[in-house]
Order: C-alpha cells, then sequence, then structure tokens
C-alpha cells in the first residue's frame, strides 16, 4: 500500500513538472493560436452537446418519456393551440439561465441513474410513482417562483382587462396572496396523478376494501 | 352463336349502366349533395366566453357551465370541476358550489364527498356555443323558474 502511495506521488509530480515547465520547442503564437482554436472547439462542443440534450426529440428517446408525459402532452394547449407557439420539454423543465441550466443538467443524472435501475419502466410502475413526481416538479416550480412559467408567462406584460371573467378575479386574487403560476395551474401539460391525498374533495377515493 | 351471346351480354351492361347513372342523379344522400359532390364545409362554432351563471329554463334543470371547459379533465385521479366548486373549495374560487343532492349515492346513503353517480360533471351540466336553435322553439319557463331573472 505504502509503495503504491509512493509511486502515485513520484508520478503526480512527474506530471506536474510538465506542465510547470516552459516549452523550448514551440512558438509563443502556435501555443496562443492552438489554445484558442482547441477552446473554442471544446467550449463549442460542450454546448452543442448541452443543447443536444434540450430537445425534445432526446427526451422522448426513452419510452418513460413518450409513452406516458408525452401522449398526454398532445393533447394539451401547450402543444396545439390556435396560434402555433408551441412549448416543447424543455421549455418547462430546463430553466434557460446558463448556470441554473448547467445545474439541472447536472441533476439529470440522477433520472439516468433511475433509467438504468428501470424506476419506471412500465406503466404500471409509473403510476405507483407519479403523485411523487409531480410534487417533485410542483415543489421545484414553487421554489422557483414558477421560473420556467415566466420565460413567456410574464406578469409585467399580462393584461387583465382582456382576459376571461374567471381569469382576472383569480389572478389578482393569487397575486395579491404572492401565489405563483403552479400554486392553481397543476396538470396543465399532463394528466394528474390521484389527487384524492392532496384534495379529497377533488377525486374519488380509493375502493373500499370489504 | 357465341357473337350473338357477345351482342346480348353487351347490351345488358349497356341497359345496367344507364340505370345506374340515372339512379344517381335522382338518390338524394341524407347529406343533401349529390354523391360525386363535396359536402359543404362543416360550421365551426365557438365555445361561449366567461359570464354570469345562466338561470335555468325549468325546475330542475341542470344548470348551464357559463365558461369554456376546454382541456378540463375528469377521470378516476382527479376532477378539474371540484377544484372550484367542490364544498372545501368553492369559497376560495369564488365559484358555485355543487348540490347536496350530489352527494347522496343510488341506496340513499350520504356520503362525507361527491358521489360516484354525480361524479362525471358533464353528463349533466354542459357549457354552450354561439350556434341558433336549429328549430323553432315556444317553450316558456314555469312561473317559479321565470321570477328569478
Amino acid at each position: 500500500m505504502k509503495e503504491l502511495l509512493k509511486r502515485i506521488k513520484e508520478k503526480s509530480r512527474k506530471i506536474w513538472e510538465i506542465i510547470k515547465k516552459p516549452t523550448a520547442k514551440y512558438s509563443m503564437g502556435a501555443l496562443v493560436g492552438g489554445g484558442m482554436i482547441t477552446g473554442v472547439v471544446l467550449w463549442g462542443g460542450f454546448n452543442w452537446s448541452m443543447e443536444l440534450t434540450n430537445t425534445e426529440t432526446f427526451c422522448i428517446s426513452c419510452h418513460e418519456m413518450r409513452v406516458n408525459v408525452f401522449e398526454e402532452y398532445k393533447n394539451t394547449i401547450h402543444y396545439n393551440n390556435r396560434s402555433g407557439v408551441r412549448a416543447t420539454c424543455p421549455d418547462c423543465h430546463v430553466p434557460k439561465e446558463w448556470h441554473w441550466k448547467v445545474l439541472r443538467k447536472i441533476k439529470a443524472t440522477n433520472e439516468l441513474y433511475h433509467k438504468v435501475l428501470g424506476s419506471v419502466n412500465t406503466k404500471e410502475k409509473f403510476n405507483a410513482k407519479r403523485l411523487q413526481l409531480a410534487r417533485n416538479v410542483w415543489k421545484t416550480m414553487k421554489d422557483t417562483d414558477s421560473r420556467e412559467c415566466r420565460n413567456c408567462h410574464d406578469f409585467e406584460s399580462m393584461d387583465y382587462t382582456l382576459q376571461g371573467r374567471r381569469a382576472i378575479q383569480q389572478h389578482i386574487k393569487g397575486f395579491d396572496k404572492n401565489q405563483t403560476c403552479i400554486d392553481c395551474h397543476k396538470g396543465i401539460a399532463h394528466s394528474l396523478p390521484a389527487m384524492y391525498e392532496v384534495d379529497p374533495s377533488t377525486a374519488i377515493g380509493p375502493a373500499e376494501e370489504d | 352463336m357465341i357473337m350473338y351471346k357477345y351482342v346480348v351480354t353487351g347490351l345488358v351492361l349497356t341497359g345496367l349502366a344507364m340505370a345506374s347513372l340515372q339512379a344517381a342523379e335522382t338518390i338524394k344522400s341524407l347529406r343533401d349533395k349529390p354523391l360525386a359532390s363535396e359536402s359543404d364545409k362543416p360550421v365551426m362554432y365557438r365555445w361561449q366566453r366567461d359570464r354570469e351563471p345562466i338561470p335555468r329554463d325549468y325546475v330542475q334543470q341542470p344548470p348551464l357551465i357559463p365558461h369554456k371547459i376546454i382541456g378540463y379533465k375528469i377521470d378516476i385521479n382527479s376532477n378539474k370541476c371540484l377544484t372550484c366548486h367542490s364544498w372545501s373549495n368553492y369559497k376560495k374560487a369564488g365559484a358555485t358550489k355543487i348540490s347536496l343532492t350530489h352527494f347522496t349515492d343510488r341506496e340513499g346513503n350520504d356520503l362525507a364527498n361527491v358521489s360516484a353517480r354525480r361524479y362525471f360533471c358533464d353528463q349533466c351540466h354542459v357549457p354552450q356555443v354561439d350556434a341558433q336553435p336549429l328549430v323553432e322553439n315556444t317553450f316558456e319557463p314555469v312561473g317559479a323558474v321565470k321570477q328569478q331573472r
């Protein structure tokens, strides 16, 4: 063990020396220019691959998303509407600002882990987990003050006078109480989980066993 | 002899074809257009926008829905209508509460929550479109309902 540690120490010292040593072989221009080109390629590649995982096609390449939540979303106003503007998966589920986006991408490794485990790989497993999954998303939206909604639906640009009778009342009331979008607008892009546990007055309870 | 057979078959076929052509002209289909022509464009109606509750036209009429319900789902998991109209939510939402009769099951037991047979709201309660009545109608609500207007 001691032997191994010693060898690792020796090796890392050698590597550090190579890094520290000024080069005598290459010109300053080649080093700076080469560095810049490598930088552009690496940074571009990083952003390109991050954007690649930020598309609907990528999201629904897993059947867990395609057969469950994507199918439900196709019947909602964020998929099909009068003006033809569509909000796809990442528009609501991935932040737009860079650092929040990278954080979300890092958190998404947990999703890869559960993909491998097959945590929701059947309809039954998905439905069993549905309330928990929905609560996770509701909590995130609540914590960020529905940041992803507001990329498009900005309070400042909302003209209440043009809204429906109910919407005017509810929106003004909600903002006065410092509520955020997700407090009321749950299940607008996907079906709701069994809501009996959340609000027993809005759902049929579990069947009573005799 | 063979020639004769061909002539008869030909005549019969021509006769049949002519008869069917004539029939096509006289048949009147349900859609009120000749068979080979295009149908009229379907009329598109618009759901009426949110408005004040609509008065009833007869005693025990299930009240009409005075707002759009596009995208509102009612399934085993949840009932979108009840998020505003249930007894625990109606005050907060400023909505009409569902009738007490909706808490009784078919055996006459009073339940703590909405009865399964009353769960599917849009079986009785419907929103309205901007369509005109198909036939003229001289229906008059009875006095008891009329006075509400």
